[in-house]
């Protein structure tokens, strides 16, 4: 395939951008035009009550839900693009090799045992649970790491039986904590096995995009190592590049942006996966560019995701994993099919 | 002295290790290690670049301790080629052969230049633009051959430069077997050292200054191709019984069977 010029590519996304989250905050069970958000966001003084109406809608519900699927979509897009370059595979995503898990594990954990400290405040039981997720997290990317990866490359069958496992475990650890939990943490720990947005509030947007910014500031810095790093590890090192110090961060970062990313929307799948992968189809692996695409491409995917849950069944919803999955599942096989190692019985 | 081995020994498996290896690489010399199948040559390559913990024994670099590099500058004048490599993702044959100058803070048009330099040397500048992934074998050789290049290309002040290379030419065809020797001469012209692993003993014995036969994770010998290659080494470490001719063409000593 013909690659395109990146940077009127990102120019390009950066233009769709911000028209797709005009109409999501447009589109809804009360339809608002496009030309009236920004006066309505404006607009505090009125005293009409359809505009009351409409600016409560806008600014209180629909407003920090898309920023929330726009940041939640640029890290999981980009930890799906660190991690492939980690694992040096194109089928390493967060949800498949059990990072997600790992962290809906680790936060279940959190809200039963954990629950003392929960009451006392929402922002302080948020920042528990984070916690909990991202330690989770965190033990699962090192190993499944631990389990795959030599320093030939990465076994796609371990990778992802390692995935299936943690899977396993993880579901195992959240029944078990379910039976000791009360009907409000219950509720708490269903809403991670899911993937939806419809928990958005201000505190929850300003926790991952606190959490996008550290990614999207860290991550660059690392994108030539990305790229020496799938000519092989052996090779990265050979061209001076600080290995172990390098997958120490890219496995805290994504650990980091994956566990809150859960915390905040549940499991998400197929993000990662999906969006590095058609990206590199039109700009090619280049980490340096592919890194930023990611950001802008993920954000649009999860907005437009969430627009089509939140209203093909309305006044129901959907939750957008369940989308993000059924566009997700058919990528992921076409790439398994495709996988040259999964072919090469020496990689088994 | 640009690489000198003193006196190396480490741990390969429960069955074997390298013993007591000591040799010299020098600026503008090939160095050539042959040996059969298991006899310790990768390894030995994995511990001088410190893939392979030494149990005892040293490796120096420009006189300086290799361990004790700063891994960057290092990397500006070691360009390492393992024998086998896996990339998986849709590069162009440029940006692989670009990422051998990550060590280095040349310019992106200086960079592009000696990239350029780089793929003719291999004989690949009609593959520029084409996806790594799907090249041939010989093709793939070729370019990471050319990345290697394009790492130790210029004259750096850190010190001399040196090429390690893991068995380069196995699934090349005679003309670029040709060219890689031509490479080799191209850069000790310039006073690069070079050690390389080889199974074809009688391309060893054209582009050596130097031969180390490894047997059994020792060194069996060592010294000039006319010294070492002799019908009683190939019969004690290769297990053959072939006769030693001189090479018509190039004087060098030439095994057949």
């Amino acid at each position: 395939m013909e690659r395109i010029n990146h940077r009127l590519f990102i120019f390009f996304l950066l233009c769709v951008l911000p028209l797709i989250m005009l109409v999501y905050l447009s589109v809804g069970p009360s339809w608002i035009p496009p030309w009236r958000i920004f006066s309505l966001l404006g607009d505090t003084g009125n005293v009409d009550s359809t505009v009351i109406r409409e600016a409560t809608i806008v600014s209180a519900i629909r407003l920090p839900r898309v920023l929330m699927a726009a940041f939640v979509g640029a890290c999981l897009a980009c930890c799906g693009a660190a991690m492939q370059g980690l694992f040096r595979n194109p089928l390493a995503d967060p949800s498949l090799i059990g990072v997600s898990s790992g962290a809906s594990a680790g936060a279940s954990f959190m809200i039963v045992f954990g629950a003392a400290w929960l009451d006392s405040s929402q922002v302080l039981g948020l920042s528990m649970v984070s916690v909990g997720a991202v330690a989770g997290a965190v033990v699962a990317v090192f190993l499944v790491y631990k389990l795959a990866t030599d320093s030939y490359g990465t076994s796609v069958i371990t990778m992802l039986l390692s995935g299936v496992a943690i899977s396993a475990v993880a579901s195992a650890m959240n029944s078990m904590f379910s039976y000791f939990a009360d009907s409000e943490m219950l509720r708490r720990i269903n809403v991670w096995e899911m993937g939806n947005l419809d928990g958005a509030n201000w505190e929850r947007v300003a926790l991952i995009a606190a959490v996008a910014g550290v990614l999207l500031w860290r991550l660059p810095s690392h994108a030539l190592a990305l790229n020496a790093f799938l000519l092989g590890e052996s090779e990265a090192r050979y061209l001076g590049i600080n290995v172990d110090w390098v997958k120490k961060e890219l496995v805290l970062l994504t650990a980091l942006a994956i566990g809150i990313s859960v915390v905040i929307s549940g499991n998400i799948a197929f993000v990662g996966l999906v969006v590095p992968h058609i990206l590199r189809g039109f700009i090619g692996p280049d980490h340096r560019y592919l890194l930023p695409s990611c950001a802008v491409a993920g954000a649009m995917l999860l907005i437009v995701a969430d627009l089509i849950a939140r209203t093909i069944i309305a006044p129901a919803e959907l939750p957008a994993g369940i989308l993000t999955s059924l566009v997700g599942a058919p990528v992921f096989f076409y790439l398994l099919v495709k996988s040259k190692s999964l072919n090469n019985p020496e990689r088994l | 002295m640009t690489l000198k081995i003193h006196n190396v020994t480490a741990k390969i498996s429960s069955a074997i290790s390298l013993v007591d290896i000591a040799f010299e690489v020098e600026a503008g010399c090939v160095t050539v290690v042959i040996g059969p199948n298991g006899a310790g040559k990768t390894s030995l390559l994995r511990a001088i670049c410190s893939d392979l913990p030494l149990g005892d024994g040293v490796i120096t670099l420009n006189q300086k301790v290799i361990s004790q590099w700063d891994a960057q500058s290092k990397a500006t004048l070691l360009g390492i080629l393992p024998q086998r490599s896996s990339l998986e993702f849709p590069f162009t044959v440029e940006e692989v052969v670009t990422m051998g100058r990550i060590p280095h803070s040349t310019s992106n048009s200086q960079n592009r230049e000696i990239v350029n330099k780089a793929l003719a040397l291999v004989d690949c500048n009609h593959l520029i633009a084409r996806s790594f992934i799907n090249l041939s074998g010989g093709e793939k050789q070729r370019v990471q051959l050319a990345r290697v290049a394009a790492q130790v290309w210029d004259a750096v002040d850190a010190g001399d430069r040196c090429l390690i290379l893991d068995e380069p030419t196995v699934s090349l065809d005679l003309a670029h077997q040709e060219m890689v020797v031509r490479m080799f001469e191209f850069f000790a012209a310039q006073g690069v050292a070079i050690l390389v692993v080889l199974h074809d003993l009688n391309l060893a014995a054209k582009c050596a200054s130097q031969i180390l036969v490894l047997k059994n994770g020792r060194s069996a010998a060592l010294g000039k191709p006319e010294t070492v290659l002799t019908e009683e080494m190939l019969k004690d470490v290769f297990s053959i019984s072939a006769k030693v001719i001189s090479n018509p063409v190039n004087g060098k000593p030439m095994v057949v069977t």
